[in-house]
């Protein structure tokens, strides 16, 4: 397959698994908006927001505050915002312009309806009217648009390449959303969790609104048949292997798809992912909480780019040159 | 369609009946339906100088053109000859030039001319076809007979629109598919990659063949990945190839892989920044070299467009009786020749009648339509026709046979032409049919989609 032709379908997995994030992320604080505290800590989480997709600096420049409607309306329509969500599915849909030929006509179809559906709701103002309603119908593109890939696409290196491309988006992103919590209080100067009882019930909302955000709440739910607290939660995010959005399952989905497209080049990235898989299947809940659930995520971000910066240069358009 | 009000050719009998009952809403639903999918598909075409990916529908038209197959078969077999005889043309002045030196062609319209290649003198091209896809634009003449405007040879586009028209055609209205015997298209891209790999450098058993595009910016884009993907090959860009080893390869995840036949959608000048443009990012750098030592072929060859200039256009009629010692079968758009004495005399005579080009000119640009101009245009025209009457042709205004066409006000004659397309390989092969462009705007004889024209699907009934 022409390299270049993998690249967008790389990128093109990509930019909708992070515009589908986005949204999740959204639905984190929407949801937190929703409690009876909430005005206090208001701008603490919009800015943990900014903060963990690293975007808090851009966001500065061109808004001088930072209310819901300002950040809202940075992560979904700024076209200023490369990662805003009508950005992402901007640019998914220029990759797959690129080489629609490569793209099943079921595939090209839900990408260019999802682009002209962006419009219509752009148009209608819907992400500043109704943000919930808006990331719903994001998520629900990005559902559609992993099912026409899975269900109608031959099984061959272009469609491991869009898979690598959903996983290692997805389990940066599931790492930026476990940390969120962190940055929110870093924002406010205290790294750790204080432990009044009022901030008990507060943290319980918080890791609530974070399962949610990732589909996940009701799966902690039969797991653990349990009250929810932040070592399960971020075990189940970190962990389980049969947890789809969780870090182990996203890197044992990179290994695999990794070793379909193996050339001479790729040895070494194979090993490094490999590494990580191994980390992860075998690491303990208490080993990742004792430096700290952000030191280790932190790490986990490190070395997960890596990767992904490798596979560009063994097999892709080499991000130097994109 | 209509000879008169009251009476429709016969072969449009059949539709008309099936029109006639049908409401207006179904049609306007139909309409409605078909401009959506159209959409959905991403059947557009760039709009130029929008970064925020406007695109544009070609205005597509319900009602189709409907030529008899009795007279698809005297169309085609004029089609065969031409182009067999263009083939022969470019083959014959990239080698001994007989058609010259036997004085039927004058020297300077080849060799004065920009679309001559001097890269390509001597080169031997696979099976020595030049042309393997050629766009021939034909006008049904006021006498009824198909005349041929204009050859195109040189990169001709279209075809996924005749494709795609009839896709939606029979998805629109199956019941008519039903009850009428349309010759089918959809086996073009098959014939094409048929004919690609035919051409392939000697030696190559399992050619791969590859469309080379200007990338998703360039209008016809939709049309490069169409193809590419009908016929399951790479579409690649410029920066996708590189030359090594006198072969040409493309990058793959793999690493490189050769390359043996170039569908190319890029103009000549624009193939290889050593040889041409030395600014063009949309070739690749050494691809001339290569071309010319036989190890890829490239489909249409390079320097075709010497055959379709309007300088030369005149002489085709003659190519025929020289080359297959046939008269024929298609008439050209009679031609007056300004640097023919006798032509220039008749031109002076009836320049408010006629239209003017010039011979090298494209895009409409220094061209007097005769009915149109200004007392002082035409005055203007005669100087300048008198000073370098070498530099001109003229034709009458040609009067486009028109075809029943949605409007805002209901259904009205619109202007139409037809552009089939021949591939040439081991033998020619033409589907029946081709596009059919109309002019939406009334009384306009301007079937380009760039200024407002629309396509129609094409039948050819039994």
């Amino acid at each position: 397959m022409l390299s270049r032709t993998a690249d967008h379908l790389f990128w093109l997995a990509r930019y909708t698994e992070r515009a589908e994030n986005t949204a999740r992320m959204l639905d984190v604080n929407l949801q937190a908006s929703l409690l009876p505290n909430f005005a206090a800590s208001a701008e603490l989480l919009w800015r943990g927001a900014l903060g963990i997709s690293e975007l808090q600096e851009q966001f500065d420049e061109r808004y001088d505050a930072v209310t819901q409607a300002n950040v809202i309306r940075f992560l979904t329509v700024d076209s200023s915002n490369r990662s805003s969500i009508a950005a992402c599915l901007y640019a998914a849909r220029e990759n797959a312009r690129a080489v629609r030929g490569a793209l099943t006509t079921e595939v090209w179809e839900t990408i260019n309806a999802t682009w002209l559906e962006l419009r219509t709701k752009l148009r209608d103002r819907l992400p500043e009217r109704d943000p919930l309603e808006f990331s719903e119908w994001v998520k629900h593109r990005s559902h559609l648009f992993r099912g026409v890939i899975i269900g109608t696409m031959l099984k061959d290196e272009g469609w491991h390449f869009a898979r690598l491309g959903t996983f290692l988006e997805r389990a940066d992103n599931t790492a930026r959303i476990l940390d969120v919590r962190y940055h929110a209080l870093a924002e406010q100067g205290s790294p750790r969790p204080p432990a009044g009882p009022g901030e008990q019930r507060v943290d319980f909302h918080h890791w609530a609104a974070v399962l949610r955000s990732v589909s996940a709440f009701e799966v902690y739910r039969r797991v653990y048949s349990d009250v929810i607290t932040p070592a399960r939660v971020a075990e189940l995010l970190v962990l389980r292997p049969d947890m789809p959005r969780s870090l182990l399952h996203c890197v044992n989905e990179v290994v695999s798809n990794l070793a379909q497209v193996r050339n001479r080049h790729s040895g070494e990235t194979e090993r490094r992912a490999g590494a990580l898989q191994a980390d992860l299947h075998y690491g303990r809940i208490e080993d990742v909480l004792r430096s700290g659930l952000h030191v280790y995520l932190t790490t986990f971000l490190d070395r997960i780019n890596d990767v992904g910066n490798r596979i560009s240069t063994d097999f892709l358009v080499p991000l130097s040159a994109a | 369609m209509s000879a008169g009000e009251a009476d429709p050719r016969a072969h449009y009998r059949e539709f008309g009946a099936w029109l006639a009952g049908q409401s207006a809403e179904s049609i306007a639903a139909k309409r409605a339906e078909a401009d959506l999918i159209f959409h959905r598909v991403g059947i557009t075409f760039a709009v130029h100088g929008d970064d925020q990916g406007t695109e544009r529908l070609i205005p597509f038209d319900v009602i189709p053109r409907i030529i008899p197959v009795a007279e698809w078969r005297r169309i085609e077999a004029g089609l065969r000859q031409r182009v067999q005889a263009l083939n022969l043309f470019l083959h014959d002045i990239y080698h001994e030039q007989s058609i010259v030196n036997a004085g039927v062609l004058p020297p300077e319209h080849v060799f004065c001319n920009e679309q001559y290649r001097p890269e390509m003198q001597g080169v031997d091209v696979p099976a020595g076809i030049y042309a393997h896809i050629t766009g021939v634009d034909l006008i049904r003449a006021q006498d009824g007979s198909f005349q041929v405007l204009e050859d195109n040879l040189r990169v001709p586009s279209g075809v996924s629109y005749m494709l795609e028209d009839r896709n939606m055609m029979m998805r629109l209205f199956p019941e008519l598919f039903a009850r009428n015997k349309v010759a089918p298209v959809a086996h073009y891209p098959d014939l094409l990659l048929e004919n690609l790999r035919a051409v392939a450098p000697e030696g190559v058993t399992d050619p791969t063949v590859v469309v080379l595009t200007p990338g998703m910016y360039n209008s016809a884009y939709f049309e490069h990945a169409f193809l590419a993907q009908q016929m399951g090959v790479e579409l690649v860009e410029g920066k996708d190839l590189f030359v090594e080893d006198e072969q040409i390869f493309m990058r793959t995840t793999h690493g490189p892989r050769r390359v043996d036949v170039i569908y190319r959608r890029v103009d000549d000048g624009f193939l290889d920044p050593l040889a041409f443009h030395p600014s063009s990012q949309l070739g690749a750098p050494g691809l001339l070299a290569v071309y010319r030592a036989g190890r890829v072929a490239l489909a249409n060859a390079i320097g075709t467009g010497v055959a379709d200039d309007k300088s030369v256009y005149p002489f085709v009629p003659e190519m025929i009786r020289f080359y297959l010692d046939e008269e024929p079968l298609l008439a050209n758009v009679p031609t007056w020749q300004c640097r023919r004495p006798d032509h220039l005399s008749h031109v002076l005579a009836h320049l408010p009648e006629l239209v003017v080009k010039e011979v090298h000119g494209a895009g409409g640009y220094g061209m007097l339509i005769g009915p149109a101009a200004t007392r002082s245009e035409l005055e203007e025209f005669r100087r300048r026709l008198r000073a370098r009457p070498s530099n001109y042709i003229a034709q009458p205004t040609i009067a486009l046979s028109t075809c029943p066409t949605f409007v805002d006000a209901g259904i009205a004659p619109r202007h139409i032409d037809l552009r089939p397309f021949v591939l040439s390989g081991k033998e020619i092969s033409i589907v029946p049919g081709g596009l059919t462009r109309v002019a939406l705007r009334e009384g306009s004889l301007v079937v380009n989609s760039s200024q407002g024209g629309g396509t129609k699907d094409t039948w050819v009934l039994e």
